[in-house]
């Protein structure tokens, strides 16, 4: 059953038929399975990636290293929720290392994003200090590259 | 200048493929979906091309030994033994081939003497008859059945052989078919061949691909390693056809001979390539299934949908192709084929390309995006559909 959640991982937009064919599962069962998974939110949803620059839409993403004096009964947790219930924040994960958490939001531009990070981010009981990194370029996200695809000049040939 | 009578005459007598039609309205397309092409769609993983890189930052620039350089000969020799329990000295048993083809090419020409017949089975890949007639040698196609999974049995094996036989081909996993033969299928052809001198080229480039099961070499039988000659290279198990990158494996006299051929012929492989391949052979297996994964979800989605709107196909169980039969269309393979490309825009290969076995059948390759293979498929559906009313319209 992992088999379909791989799949799904890979490429969301497969159809009932390809994910069922690909993962060797009747119709049904694939659809039992994904609908298990969806309720017990296994799996969290479903988007595309999108290369935001080819639309020529102005986002800045940053990065943001934050540290954290964790509370003595949630630990990191409770700090962790009051940041992520911003909707700016995109993702954010516990690290290991020289600071706490990585959160990383994105904004239109760099002033709504610093103002996030000075108004709402820093404010934070419990937060001790931020170090903000602006992403200048991505390259690959969720194992996408970010670059056009060069149309392959080529012929035929029979093999 | 009549160049007619200063040409070969062999090389004269020998068609060109019939489809090149279809690549010239192809390549005039602009929205077509190919699965014509049998080539990997993946581009060869990254640290084998950083490999080759590599070798090129470092002035590897010059030629190889002529067998190909010692360490990656040593590489293939721990590959075969560890993939698929083969065991070829890479001193004096292995030969690195500019990809399978030239392989095959020097396999024949070092076995065949003028008037020697060799067995080839058909529908498959197109070089072995005209490689054969250019080293002299007489083709003799055998036919391959759908109702046997196109395997070859013993009975047509000896059907076909006479005292003129010198070898037969064993083109397995099968382009185009997709068929293989398993160790008691091969049993059986080595139950013939045992206490002959006939040999047995393999032609192995898709033993990786195979699907369920491993592949066996016709070499792994008892009394037939000293009969056989092993084709097979990276570019189907690694994603490396650009590369030009084959070997062939077989008994010392052999490679001595074909070794000796192939030093007057190429020299040597390419010398970038020989060091990417040594890279694919110590850190790519771990490609090759992944690779292999990604082909087989494909091959199970396209398999069924094939025999869901009601093209009749046997489960390959090989290489990456699916060959269905269209007789139930009342199309000849290459009727079906063009009419397919100009109504929908989507390129197979028809059967007949592969020899005279192939007719009332087609060739679909599968190294493709699930993407491009749906949408082919339902524009397969519409042109079958379609293609019903109409002559259900004629028929009433």
């Amino acid at each position: 059953m992992e088999k379909l959640l791989e799949l799904l991982e890979q490429d969301c937009s497969l159809s009932t038929a390809q994910l069922a064919a690909a993962a060797g599962l009747s119709l049904e069962e694939t659809e039992q399975a994904i609908k298990k998974y969806e309720e017990e939110q296994v799996i969290l949803g479903y988007k595309a990636i999108i290369d935001w620059d080819r639309v020529r839409r102005e986002t800045v993403t940053a990065l943001i290293e934050v540290n954290v004096t964790p509370q003595s009964e949630n630990g990191f947790d409770r700090v962790a929720e009051r940041i992520y219930q911003y909707d700016e924040v995109e993702s954010m994960y516990l690290m290991s290392g020289s600071f706490d958490l990585t959160v990383i939001i994105s904004g239109r531009t760099l002033r709504e994003v610093a103002q996030f990070v000075g108004e709402r981010l820093a404010p934070i009981p419990g937060v001790t200090g931020t170090a903000t990194h602006f992403i200048l370029k991505k390259y690959k996200e969720k194992h996408l590259v970010f670059r056009p695809q060069e149309p392959e000049e080529r012929e035929y040939i029979f093999v | 200048m009549n160049y007619d009578q200063i040409l070969n005459t062999k090389i004269q007598g020998i068609k060109p493929s019939g489809i090149r039609k279809f690549f010239d309205i192809l390549e005039e397309m602009t929205d077509a979906i190919s699965l014509g092409i049998g080539e990997p769609d993946f581009v060869t993983p990254w640290h084998i091309r950083d490999a080759g890189i590599y070798s090129l930052e470092r002035g590897h620039t010059k030629y190889t030994s002529n067998a190909g350089m010692l360490q990656l000969r040593r590489e293939i020799s721990a590959y075969l033994n560890r993939r698929f329990d083969l065991h070829y000295d890479y001193n004096g048993q292995i030969l690195v081939t500019v990809g399978g083809s030239e392989a095959i090419d020097l396999a024949l020409r070092v076995l065949v003497n003028p008037g020697d017949e060799v067995i080839v089975p058909v529908p498959s890949f197109v070089c072995y008859g005209p490689l054969t007639e250019m080293a002299g040698g007489v083709p003799v196609y055998v036919e391959l059945k759908a109702e046997n999974e196109f395997r070859l049995t013993p009975q047509q094996l000896k059907a076909a052989i006479t005292p003129k036989t010198k070898a037969v081909v064993l083109p397995f996993p099968s382009n185009p078919t997709g068929g293989i033969m398993e160790r008691r299928d091969l049993e059986a052809i080595a139950d013939v061949l045992r206490g002959t001198d006939i040999m047995v080229l393999s032609d192995e480039i898709y033993a990786e691909l195979t699907y369920g099961q491993r592949h066996v070499s016709m070499a792994n039988l008892t009394d037939m390693y000293e009969r056989t000659v092993v084709v097979n290279g990276f570019s189907k198990s690694h994603a490396m056809t650009g590369w030009r990158m084959g070997y062939v494996c077989a008994p010392k006299p052999i490679i001595a001979a074909m070794t000796k051929l192939h030093q007057f012929g190429i020299m040597s492989a390419p010398t970038t390539s020989q060091y990417a391949a040594v890279e694919a052979m110590r850190n790519g297996d771990k490609d090759i299934e992944h690779m292999r994964e990604e082909y087989d979800r494909r091959r199970r989605y396209l398999v069924e949908s094939l025999n869901r709107i009601g093209l009749e196909c046997f489960e390959p169980k090989g290489a990456f192709y699916v060959f269905p039969c269209i007789r139930s269309t009342g199309l000849t393979s290459e009727a079906f084929c063009e009419q397919f490309l100009v109504e929908e825009k989507v390129a197979v290969i028809p059967g007949n390309a592969f020899g005279p076995g192939g007719e009332g059948f087609v060739r679909a390759c599968y190294a493709a995006s699930m993407k491009d293979i749906a949408e082919a498929v339902s524009r397969l559906d519409n042109f079958l559909t379609n293609l019903r009313r109409k002559q259900g319209r004629e028929g009433s």
